[in-house]
């Protein structure tokens, strides 16, 4: 194209995807090959060494994979990209190469259970702290960073509170301490919301959800903003110091603003080995297509169904942040005004014997443990994902006995409605 | 002209354009930047002359190196340069007694000299500063995109393929057709 800024529905459909160069496939094929031929060895030594772009193996770089990579790293505004075989392999290979034993992560408090999970217990075996914080509270994470910390980590739109997450601010705080700030943009997707525009450092995404779009495959990515500078403290040194496993290259210093990409990739995803397959790849491009289409039509719908559910004498209080009215109705207009989201979770009136009464009367949302597909999704917290806790700890983590959480799909929403409507009155 | 940005046309029309590069501060060790971009440069066809007192004489992936612009006994398109921003100034100064010119000179990522680039202007001669010509190929060929770089071309047009199974080319940059690369 000439050199005219394109729109996100046109990078959602074109970057990272010109057409094959050795077939004129149009669609981006499934390279679903484990590996790649070299020239000669000379081309092998280039590739091995990163002094050459090319593939080698599909645990490092596959084609249909990169397509993906340079589409959302398009998407989010960042530099470059690295696909993973799931979120949370995301986040463990964004910290890998950030933190060191003994190093901490200040987390917001509101985040996806999983994530929550991850960063208590499976964390600590690398010998990483996670010092919580209150995450409506900006300033908290001012007075918990100490000198042992090595990124911030929020939820643009936390899973599944409804909260939305002070970007700029907390971002200010991280310039400030010399910091990166990482965001989770699984719920607000870049259409709603484009972290990096607001200061943030890292973009890590569940791509199971709504970028894939259609409930078929997992995946998850890693954007580098390309603003962190990895070199300025002498904190990173998986970027700024030689690497003897290339030979004392440099990272930072040899690939600049798309250093901390490439760190995830040729360290991380290289030794640890979470690689997401090229069929998942393909499909989950192939979602991204119509990413704008479908978190306008999620939005739209789900603020209309958290109309409905307000006026329903059977529901308690509702959590969306797309409600006029709702506490973080402001900052949504601010971090993501085309619209709150998919996700909202409400209180039914008569507790936990209620809310399971209501998931097991419904008839076209389907009772699952995820969020971001086509289909409309409902979950009972307290009786399923979070069963094991206490009830004061349920409560705390925001799935207390009352609590349903709705994923609003893409069906015509009055179907959506008149499911809830009649679930409800049998309750 | 404005030195922020580039247009992706005024890059390509400069890789197009030239077939000699002199790179300036090229390293013998080969994890530095300047040894990849050597190599890269070489093997999409481009004759890339070292430049480094240190080496003068010897030889850097096959290329013999001089120790300065002026010993270079061939007419250089493009200087590239791997040197501070303060040094790049009295290259450029050397550059522009060259007879003949060169075309252009290019300042690598991190590298700018605004008084340098307004006297080589001066003189006719294109200038860009804080880029790389390695990863400024590497995305306008689409080959960058394999590392999941954000490219920003989009185009429904097929990629140039180039000798050898993962080389990409530019659509009518071909320094010296038929060489690998
Ligand atoms: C906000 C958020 N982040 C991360 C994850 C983890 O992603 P994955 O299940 O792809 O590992 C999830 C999954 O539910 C999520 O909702």
């Amino acid at each position: 194209m000439t050199d005219r800024i394109p729109g996100f529905s046109t990078l959602a459909i074109h970057a990272g995807a010109q057409p094959d160069p050795s077939t004129g496939a149009r669609v981006t094929p499934i390279y679903q090959t484990t590996a790649f031929v070299f020239d000669d060895v000379d081309h092998a030594a280039s590739l091995f060494g990163l002094q050459a772009f090319g593939n080698i193996y599909t645990r490092i770089t596959n084609p249909t994979t990169a397509a993906l990579e340079e589409r959302v790293a398009a998407l989010e505004g960042g530099t470059a990209a690295l696909a993973v075989a799931s979120g949370h392999a995301a986040q463990l290979l964004v910290f890998h190469a950030m933190l060191r034993p003994g190093d901490n992560i200040v987390a917001g408090n509101k985040l996806y259970g999983g994530s929550i999970n991850q960063m208590n217990h499976s964390f600590k075996s690398f010998g990483w702290e996670v010092k919580w914080t209150e995450a409506t509270d900006p300033q908290s994470f001012a007075d918990k960073i100490d000198e042992n910390t090595r990124a911030i980590f929020i939820e643009s739109l936390a899973n599944p509170g409804g909260v939305v997450t002070d970007i700029e601010a907390i971002a200010a705080i991280a310039r400030d301490r010399g910091i990166p700030l990482v965001v989770d943009n699984t719920l607000a997707s870049p259409y709603l919301c484009r972290p990096i525009e607001h200061g943030a450092d890292i973009v890590v995404h569940s791509l199971t959800k709504f970028m894939g779009g259609h409930g078929n495959s997992m995946g998850g990515v890693i954007v580098d903003g390309g603003t962190f500078d990895w070199s300025a403290s002498g904190n990173y040194p998986m970027l700024s110091e030689p690497r003897p496993e290339y030979s004392g290259m440099v990272l930072h210093e040899t690939f600049g603003n798309f250093a901390f990409a490439i760190a995830c990739r040729v360290l991380g995803l290289r030794d640890l080995g979470p690689a997401i397959s090229p069929m998942n790849s393909f499909l989950i491009l192939t979602g991204i297509e119509t990413l704008p289409l479908r978190m306008q039509r999620h939005s739209d719908s789900a603020r209309k169904v958290a109309e409905f559910l307000s006026g329903h004498d059977k529901v308690e209080w509702v959590s969306y942040a797309g409600l006029k009215g709702d506490p973080y109705h402001s900052l949504q207009q601010k971090y993501m005004p085309k619209g709150g989201g998919a996700v909202l979770t409400f209180g039914v009136k008569g507790g936990y014997d209620a809310g399971v009464a209501l998931v097991s009367n419904v008839e076209l949302h389907s009772h699952l443990a995820n969020i971001g597909d086509t289909r409309s999704l409902i979950i009972h917290p307290a009786s399923t994902t979070h069963r094991q806790l206490t009830d004061e700890q349920k409560t705390a983590a925001g799935a207390g006995p009352d609590v349903v959480r709705l994923s609003v799909g893409l069906e015509d929403v009055e179907d959506i409605i008149a499911d809830l409507e009649q679930a409800l009155s049998a309750v | 002209m404005n030195h922020d940005s580039y247009t992706d046309a005024y890059i390509r029309g400069i890789l197009d354009e030239v077939k000699t590069i002199a790179m300036v501060g090229a390293s013998a060790n080969t994890v530095r930047p300047s040894y990849f971009v050597l190599k890269y440069l070489l093997a999409k066809g481009y004759d890339v002359i070292p430049i480094n007192p240190g080496q003068a004489g010897k030889e850097i992936l096959g290329q013999t190196v001089y120790a300065s612009l002026a010993d270079v006994p061939k007419p250089i398109d493009m200087v590239d340069i791997f040197r501070g921003s303060e040094a790049a100034g009295a290259i450029v100064d050397e550059a522009l007694k060259l007879d003949p010119k060169p075309k252009v000179v290019w300042m690598q990522l991190t590298i700018r000299n605004d008084e340098a680039a307004a006297r080589a202007e001066a003189e006719g001669v294109k200038v860009v500063m804080n880029r790389c010509p390695k990863i400024e190929y590497g995305r306008l060929s689409g080959e960058i995109g394999w590392t999941g770089v954000n490219s920003r071309v989009l185009s429904s047009k097929r990629p140039a393929l180039k000798a050898g199974f993962q080389h990409r080319g530019l659509p009518g940059v071909n320094p010296r057709a038929g060489t690998k690369g």
